[in-house]
């Protein structure tokens, strides 16, 4: 009998979707950029160059230049680095928080479920920008505190959902057996039901990376994000804020590259969804 | 009714406590004082100096011990003074700036009613369409547009392009020489970009929820039978339909308000609004503790008040619920 695997019918069923095979293909292709940057660069990022100062769109610079004279186009690829980190590394911490707590509160249930879901509920009353903006200004502004805050303030929907599928896996035969056969919690917890839930988590972590680029791009237009002289999609559009009136190219092509990253990640995120369980399909 | 209300104020008072708890440990465990700035611009000032200042603001008390004499002006509605050098009462200067950020809020929550409805009720009646594929993609779309830089793409097109609509601001310069109907029209103007801007987000998302809401609203039984009774589509689809499938609409306008309230740190620095946004962001970049704790309580409570407003009215579309029945 040839029963196929669940990775071969999740990717057949992926394989069908041609718009998560698209938004697969961006990320790949922002993998590539941010690791090939030194190489497809065209200039260095942060070569001034005072002869050229806010040039328009050229053959000698495709997407114009910026008020100190560097090229657009090599500040934008070496910026995808950022948002590559971001979104990891924001939505890595968001994860393991939220996979802490909601496998906790699923758990034990009880007093444990009540005070982790009421702080939940007590973080999601914040407008969580207000909090980040709070927190970073007084942290100094960084990449690094820009990554741990989005990742400390985000993590509440992983933990809802984390918790309601430790509810309904808690009690299924698998775990009696576990326990039966004498596994302690902590190993019921991380080895036999999380592994379980992981497909929820790869998708919401999928979507979360999507927000996070969105997060950090604001936070460095309004200058508290990733300082200059480090290039980040977000601060060179702080660049055209400052220059509208004389360079408009500076304002759409960072905005665009954000644009389809994101689009890139959510048509994934949601990809993903719709092949690991086609009934989830909205 | 009124039972219901007054339980859920009730609840509110925990979740209020823990509000302002999460909001003093999280600034006063940061590195760095008020007084470092302070000290900082003047290279004269001395250790001693600085000391001064800290009494002053007493921040040289125990951190426990400060979170109980801001907790106890608190509750008679004491937010203290600003640090900065007016040193204003934080309520009163939140309390000018607020009313600018409602306002703003309250008419993208308007334009986004108005506009996502109909669009999701017409894409579901027309499932697969032309119409509903093109709103699909604009709502895919949507989700990922960073909307400060899609506002300063429009600034660029009618304010610097065109030259149709003001950049900045509530008001232009020469305001007061204006006639009354010119008054109307240049608040109005200043209007247009940062609310369509703000509601824009929430479009993308609320489109696509009433379109779900619809889809699976008619699918149920009630529908069949209205339908099996004779009435016209019409009658089914905006007598029956419509009003089961608004209901879940009014919880996700209740939670959207901290979205919208942390967007407009956003727009009001991009439109250079003065609002609560545009002075938060200020506080903060000064670390003026008093303000910045203002702000953050302030637009907890203000998420707090949006979500109550939105179970009382769910209450109120559904007995069932007020009721206490599942």
């Amino acid at each position: 009998m040839n029963t196929a695997g669940p990775y071969t019918e999740f990717w057949r069923r992926f394989r069908k979707n041609r718009l998560a095979l698209a938004g697969g293909v961006v990320v790949l292709a922002l993998f590539a950029v941010s690791f090939l940057a030194p190489w497809l660069s065209p200039y260095d990022p942060a070569f001034i160059d005072v002869k050229s100062v806010l040039e328009g769109p050229s053959r000698a610079h495709p997407f114009g230049t910026d008020n100190l004279g560097r090229d657009v186009l090599s500040r934008m690829i070496w910026g995808s680095r950022i948002s590559l980190k971001v979104g990891f590394v924001a939505v890595g911490i968001a994860t393991v928080i939220g996979m802490v707590l909601g496998a906790l509160a699923g758990y034990y249930g009880r007093w444990v479920d009540a005070v982790i879901m009421r702080f939940v509920d007590l973080m999601l009353c914040f407008p969580a920008f207000f909090l980040i903006l709070a927190v970073i200004a007084i942290l100094e502004p960084s990449i690094w505190n820009i990554m741990i805050v989005i990742g400390v303030t985000g993590w509440m929907g992983v933990a809802r959902l984390i918790r309601a599928e430790f509810l309904t896996l808690k009690s299924r035969e698998f775990v009696l057996a576990a326990r039966a056969a004498g596994a302690n919690d902590g190993r019921i917890i991380f080895l036999h039901i999380l592994p379980n839930a992981l497909a929820p988590i790869l998708v919401s972590a999928t979507l979360g990376v999507a927000g996070a680029i969105l997060t950090e791009s604001a936070l460095s237009f309004l200058g508290i994000g990733v300082q200059p002289p480090t290039p980040s999609w977000g601060n060179i559009l702080t660049e055209g804020k400052d220059n509208i009136s004389i360079a408009w190219w500076l304002s759409l092509y960072p905005g665009l590259a954000i644009l389809v990253t994101v689009l890139g990640y959510n048509l994934l995120g949601e990809g993903i969804r719709d092949s690991l369980d086609p009934r989830l399909k909205v | 009714m009124l039972q219901y209300v007054a339980k859920r104020l009730v609840l509110m008072i925990p979740l209020l406590l823990g509000i302002t708890l999460v909001s003093f440990v999280v600034i006063h465990l940061a590195p760095g004082k008020p007084t470092d700035m302070a000290t900082m611009m003047n290279p004269k000032a001395s250790l001693e100096a600085k000391e001064r200042l800290e009494k002053l603001y007493g921040l040289d008390k125990p951190l426990h011990v400060q979170y109980w004499n801001w907790l106890k002006r608190l509750a008679v509605l004491d937010f203290g003074r600003s640090f900065s050098p007016d040193r204003e009462e934080v309520l009163t200067k939140i309390g000018r700036r607020l009313p600018i950020t409602i306002l703003l809020n309250v008419l993208s929550m308007f334009l986004i009613f108005v506009v996502s409805i109909p669009i999701g009720v017409y894409s579901a009646t027309h499932q697969d369409s032309l119409f509903d594929r093109a709103t699909t993609v604009f709502v895919f779309v949507g989700f990922a547009t960073p909307t400060f830089w899609l506002a300063l793409l429009l600034m660029i097109l009618f304010g610097v392009n065109l030259g149709w609509l003001p950049i900045s601001g509530l008001k232009s310069m020469d305001y007061d020489q204006m006639s009354l109907l010119g008054q109307a029209w240049d608040r109005t103007a200043h209007l247009i970009m940062p609310v369509l801007l703000s509601a824009f987000g929430g479009l993308a998302g609320m489109s696509r929820y009433m379109r779900a809401n619809m889809l699976e609203v008619v699918r149920q039984d009630y529908i069949t039978t209205a339908r099996a009774k004779g009435l016209s589509e019409r009658a089914v689809i905006y007598k029956h339909a419509l009003r089961n499938a608004l209901m879940p609409v009014i919880t996700i306008l209740g939670l959207s308000v901290p979205s919208l309230i942390g967007g407009s740190v956003i727009f009001e620095s991009i439109f250079a609004i003065p609002g609560m946004g545009q002075l938060f962001y200020a506080s903060v970049m000064s670390r003026d503790y008093p303000m910045v704790m203002g702000g953050l309580v302030i637009g907890a409570v203000l998420t707090l008040g949006g979500n109550l407003l939105a179970d009382v009215g769910y209450a109120w579309a559904d007995p069932r619920v007020r009721e206490g029945r599942s």
